[in-house]
């Protein structure tokens, strides 16, 4: 060893820090300051969820995909019924559709807010930007309270529809959620798009070029940050996306920044659907859930015919896929789920090499992660 | 509770306490938590922390990184196996005075997941809890209501009786590991599938307790989670926690598995 070279230090950041974002640990070999390997240790939240849902009825597996991504029960419980509503071929009205996508949208609101104030969180401004985000989450929340009766385990989406039509207050409460998010919007990346230290810290770093983002198949604001245009409400359109009018920002440089970028473009995207959605919401019919599945003792005797169906949807982390396999019975022989934040992880490894310890958590925090849905 | 004497003096300009008061006051007004978050129930913990409901207002708001600056441990999540001894590490790592708020279900009784094969039934089985605050995940008005409890609490507390400045010597509560079926210490399984002790011997008010050897459910043991009565009713051998094909081979053996 010559006098310059310097040794090399393991440092074990998790499974409790505040920048992990949950239970997750990272093992880094650091030269000096530059992380040189980086090893992800997970399972500190492994919470059997697969086996649960093999071992209970089709319906009773939905409250548990709330629980998945904790931030988007929505979209865990539309791919869900997404997938069992394919293997039983079960239709669904167009009511039902407009308020699945309806909902859909105000998550992914909801999760791009939080994510970027997370993020910021991890730069070190600490709680400034989150505040922005989680208020404006508390008003998308109360929609959510007011539609299913629960802030965050929503638990509103059935086998055929949702389990209630929206409540008469809902639509003027969500007009005027509408009329106040542009200015949300405007103000957020005011604050945050132009910011020099956010550009400095964030331009440049965890470049994923894009065909190592294909290469390792992530997918969301990660994989449009690379700049492949790739959208599953696009690529494979469900319920009533194949109607809507959506742009797909992508990103060109594949860094940090980029993918913030992103995800301020899509809020404003989701914008745009979620007034297609309150414009047509009135004139659609067919009730809120197909009536051949409104009583709840049908939801639950379901027996799907002995088969097997994917459905993916396009959860504000990626895609998030459902597969089930079918023996007949009332329970799912086998059920798996492709995990978007789990998948979107595994180049961590990749992003992090060459870059300092303090941009580990930034990287981190820019592919949004949930452990949750990660461990299961 | 002050008395007539004492708001008599207070309306002269004096102001009379005892000690305990003062120490009492000034400890629940500046409960420092542990940021600490293990599931979905964690959000809803910063959500409290949040412009909304405001923490802040009770003294609350300085989530700390570090152990060691930390009074309050909030577990906000599910316990795994694999977690929980960090967890009583981090317990241990707290120095005293110390409490403990189990929010929501999973850190409570596992919750939800309480059937699982990795999940810890209680964090009250390895560390002592001083409030539970139900819900999945509670709203945060209810985490504030268990903050309040919490600090009416420590405003009960004597200064001649609390156990940090009593003559017993501080112990750190034993730190488990994951074994081959479970949490072990000492090379004894602490979580058994077949149900809970009554009374854990780790978290029971006097620490030097015995283990009461009591199990939550003796007379059923379970091999699997049962969730449902349909399933118990149409696929016993699921309900048994029996692959499908051991239990075709079962049935042609006939039934060597009852
Ligand atoms: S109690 Fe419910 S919300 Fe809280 S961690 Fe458990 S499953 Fe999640």
């Amino acid at each position: 060893m010559s006098a310059h070279e310097s040794q090399l230090l393991q440092v074990n950041i998790g499974p409790q820090h505040p920048s992990t974002h949950g239970v997750f640990r990272m093992e880094v070999t650091l030269d000096g300051e530059t992380v040189v390997a980086l090893r992800p240790v997970f399972g500190y939240l492994h919470r059997n969820h697969e086996q649960l849902a093999e071992a209970s009825s089709y319906i009773q597996t939905m409250p548990y995909t709330d629980r998945l991504d904790y931030f988007n029960s929505m979209t865990s419980n539309y791919g869900y019924a997404l997938a069992v509503e394919r293997l039983a071929g079960i239709e669904v009205p167009q009511r039902a559709s407009y308020i699945r996508a309806l909902m859909s949208e105000l998550t992914r609101i909801l999760n791009h807010a939080t994510a970027i104030g997370f993020m910021i969180n991890d730069m070190g401004a600490w709680h400034t930007a989150l505040q922005f985000g989680m208020r404006e989450r508390e008003k998308i929340l109360d929609l959510f309270e007011m539609a299913s009766g629960a802030r965050m385990m929503c638990n509103y989406f059935r086998f055929g529809g949702v389990v209630r039509d929206l409540p008469p207050e809902f639509l003027p409460y969500f007009d005027q959620l509408m009329r106040g998010l542009p200015a949300f919007f405007d103000e957020f990346e005011q604050l945050l798009r132009d910011n020099e230290i956010i550009v400095a810290r964030s331009s440049g770093i965890g470049i994923l070029p894009r065909d190592v983002a294909a290469g390792y198949s992530v997918t969301g604001p990660v994989l449009r940050g690379s700049g492949v245009p790739y959208d599953i409400r696009r690529a494979e359109p469900y319920g009533i996306y194949g109607e809507l009018a959506f742009d797909i920002p992508v990103g060109s440089v594949g860094d940090v920044y980029d993918r913030t970028l992103v995800r301020f473009a899509e809020m404003r995207q989701s914008y745009r659907i979620l007034q297609q959605i309150r414009e047509r919401l009135p004139d659609t019919g067919g009730g809120h859930i197909n009536p051949a599945l409104a009583n709840f003792g049908k939801q639950k005797a379901l027996r799907p015919p002995a088969g097997e169906a994917y459905a993916r949807v396009e959860s504000p982390k990626g895609e998030l896929g459902f597969y089930l396999v079918s023996d007949g019975s009332t329970q799912p022989y086998r059920y798996k789920v492709r995990a978007p934040s789990f998948i979107n992880l595994t180049p961590l490894g990749a992003m992090c090499r060459g870059h300092l310890l303090a941009d580990v958590v930034v990287i981190l925090g820019s592919i949004d992660i949930v452990m949750g849905e990660v461990d299961r | 509770m002050a008395t007539e004497a004492q708001l008599a003096a207070e309306r002269h300009g004096v102001f009379l306490t005892t000690v305990t008061r003062l120490y009492n006051w000034g400890r629940r007004s500046s409960v420092y938590p542990l940021s600490f978050g293990l599931a979905c129930c964690a959000i809803e913990m910063m959500a409290t922390g949040m412009a909304r409901v405001d923490l802040a207002r009770f003294g609350a708001e300085m989530f700390r990184a570090s152990p060691r600056q930390a009074d309050l441990m909030i577990v906000a999540g599910t316990v795994t196996k694999k977690m929980a001894p960090q967890v009583v590490r981090l317990y241990n790592q707290m120095p005293e005075p110390r409490y403990v708020i189990s929010m929501g279900a999973c850190a409570t009784s596992g919750g939800p997941f309480r059937d699982g094969y990795n999940v810890l039934r209680g964090i009250d089985l390895l560390i002592p809890v001083d409030v539970y605050v139900p819900g999945c995940p509670p709203r945060p008005e209810a985490l504030l209501h268990g903050l309040m409890t919490l600090q009416a609490q420590i405003d009960a507390q004597r200064l001649d009786a609390v156990r940090w400045y009593s003559d017993r010597e501080a112990r750190d509560h034993p730190v488990p590991s994951l074994g081959r079926h479970g949490l072990e210490l000492d090379g004894q399984t602490i979580d058994p599938v077949g149900g809970l002790p009554l009374l854990s011997p780790l978290t029971s008010p006097h620490a030097e307790e015995q283990r009461s050897g009591q199990l939550e459910h003796p007379q059923e043991i379970r091999l699997f989670p049962i969730m449902d009565d349909t399933v118990a009713r149409e696929t016993p051998w699921r309900a048994r926690g029996v692959a499908r094909e051991i239990a075709a081979d079962d049935l042609k053996r006939g039934g060597a598995h009852e």
